[in-house]
């Protein structure tokens, strides 16, 4: 492929390490976002968190892939892939996120909760 | 060789982590949800795999497997939402998903 891509810089060439620096990038994103799945208090959180595993995750993942591929066909394959998850990602979550509240999922503050405004806020943590 | 190893163990453990979110869930949204998210990083991983054991044809089966993990997730959504595939209950619908 790319020659300059193949001169070694330090002990791996210079492919490895865009590639290292970008699955572990997409690495970190994809636990946070599952981490941030599991822990978040709503369904509509949730697919903030989702939405990151979706589209930074595993997207960065695949790019870093992309440099490690020998022929062009797979460096192809692995863009039509990266291009179908980002673009039918936000498609489902917002399908999902209508079904939610057409299902009954209140997306408003929990009903426990009594609703402060950010001026009642600032004030109470304040004092 | 170890990055595809560190790629493949930080998707499992993400999957793990959203397959915890589908079984605690509440509700059957978040079912849905952790099994899309789990769907795409199937994805990931089958092309990782495929890296991993140098043939390039395992990225067909991902984008295979993405397609169909995305028309799975609109179908369940829609039948979570009109309790039919078939034809839509009549409320205010703007149109059917």
């Amino acid at each position: 492929m790319f020659e300059f891509l193949q001169t070694p810089v330090g002990p791996l060439p210079l492919a490895d390490w865009i590639s290292w620096i970008c699955i572990v990038i997409g690495a970190f994103f994809a636990i946070v976002g599952a981490v941030g799945i599991v822990r978040f208090p709503d369904v509509f959180s949730r697919m903030h968190g989702a939405g990151m595993v979706d589209t930074m995750g595993i997207n960065m993942i695949l790019v870093g892939l992309m440099f490690q591929a020998d022929e062009w066909i797979v460096i192809v394959k692995l863009g039509l892939i990266l291009l179908f998850i980002f673009f039918t990602s936000p498609t489902t979550t917002f399908a999902l996120a209508r079904a939610a509240i057409h299902g009954g999922v209140n997306p408003g503050p929990k009903a426990d909760e009594p609703h402060k405004t950010a001026k009642q806020e600032t004030t109470s943590s304040n004092t | 060789m170890t990055m595809f190893a560190v790629a493949a163990i930080a998707v499992l453990v993400s999957m793990a982590l959203s397959m915890v979110r589908a079984f605690i869930g509440p509700t059957v949204f978040d079912r849905i949800l952790a099994v899309n998210v789990s769907g795409t990083l199937t994805v990931v991983l089958i092309s990782v795999y495929g890296f991993l054991d140098g043939r390039p044809d395992f990225l067909d089966i991902a984008l295979l497997y993405g397609l169909i993990n995305f028309i799975a997730t609109i179908a369940v959504s829609k039948y979570m939402k009109f309790r039919d595939l078939g034809h839509p209950i009549d409320g205010p619908d703007e149109g059917d998903v």
